[in-house]
């Protein structure tokens, strides 16, 4: 694969991981369960916007073709898309909601870390900037782990539900491949196995304050980033580009 | 969730060093931790603050509104209590 190729395809799942992980988020926009919370995830789905926004524009000038951030996010089809499944999984309830986001954010927080050391100058921008963002957002959603946890007989068990529902879509965040490989020789990279430990670190305490454990994960599913998807995306991007294939060249 | 689970935070927000935290709405939640996440998502989406207070409602002791007159209008017919009767040089500039 050449250079331009490798790097395109890291950016463009970097990009997808947090453009359709926003978009679940943003469906709860008027809809969160108090209008605080309504808040505080949308606030966090802008957030992954704003790092989505940033991959894509650089994804666009790596690949050199003229396709700009609204022709990456919005003009591709389902097969095209590279986000690991976890960001595609429906919202459930508050509690699937949370987990789902916390098992991301728990990644993402020492991702951006060591991607601030990236040789990549666009990427360590980047980094930069999203490293205070979800660095929040693990705080919110660990506090949300430890009092559903540790809160009623019913949250307990919603949260238990949510563990045994996820927890088979998280080994895919640490794979490696063939793009992984030369993105890190080329050194712009971050190696996630690198980052499992930590990880798993920050789950575990988070889950011992919220009384909760980790269930053993045997089967991991896999296939987001080579475009094999659940059959939750279709429905994801029916709503995130009906406004783009209705009306071509929609601008803001 | 039920108002005794989550109940009311008054949101107080300090704009800018050497100023005061200054009242900017209220919130529900849990716990303080909580309220202080939700006050933060609720209040200082653009950039409001470099500070933030909560306080539990309920610990806020205020003046009933029906007091006003007994407390408030007396100081209404007293202007020789405003610092307004006073030349003030020129050189001072504005005080």
């Amino acid at each position: 694969m050449a250079e331009d190729q490798t790097l395109f395809t890291y950016l463009l799942r970097l990009a997808d991981d947090h453009l359709i992980l926003s978009q679940r988020l943003g469906e709860l926009c008027g809809y969160g369960p108090t209008l605080e919370e309504d808040l505080a995830l949308t606030n966090i789905s802008l957030d992954l916007m704003g790092q989505a926004r940033a991959l894509y524009a650089y994804a666009g000038e790596v690949e050199g073709k003229g396709r700009n951030e609204d022709q990456l996010a919005f003009l591709r089809y389902e097969r095209d898309y590279l986000n690991a499944l976890i960001t595609e999984l429906p919202n459930g309830d508050f509690a699937q909601t949370i987990v789902r986001q916390f098992f991301v954010a728990a990644f993402m927080v020492p991702f951006w870390r060591e991607m601030e050391r990236s040789s990549d100058e666009t990427l360590r921008a980047i980094a930069a900037k999203a490293s205070k963002e979800v660095a929040y957002h693990l705080r919110h959603t660990s506090e949300w782990v430890i009092r559903l946890g540790d809160g009623t007989d019913e949250s307990h068990a919603r949260m238990e539900e949510a563990l045994d529902a996820l927890v088979m879509y998280t080994g895919e965040l640490f794979e490696t491949d063939e793009v992984t490989e030369a993105a890190l020789r080329a050194g712009y990279a971050v190696d996630p196995k690198s980052l499992a430990h930590e990880w798993q670190q920050t789950v575990d305490s988070v889950l011992r304050e919220a009384t909760l454990t980790l269930p053993e994960s045997g089967h991991m599913q896999t296939g987001g980033r080579n475009g094999l998807h659940t059959e939750h995306l279709g429905h994801v991007l029916s709503e995130l580009q009906y406004m783009q294939r209705t009306y071509p060249g929609l601008n803001w | 969730m039920t108002e005794a689970a989550t109940p009311l935070w008054e949101v107080f927000i300090r704009a800018r060093n050497g100023l005061s935290h200054k009242h900017a709405g209220s919130i529900h939640a849990a716990d303080a931790e909580l309220a202080l996440q939700a006050a933060r998502d609720v209040y200082t989406r653009r950039g409001e603050g470099q500070s933030v207070w909560v306080v539990r409602s309920s610990d806020i002791v205020a003046s009933d509104p029906v007091d006003k007159d007994m407390m408030f209008e007396p100081a209404e017919s007293k202007i020789y209590r405003h610092p307004t009767f006073y030349e003030i040089p020129e050189d001072v500039g504005n005080m």
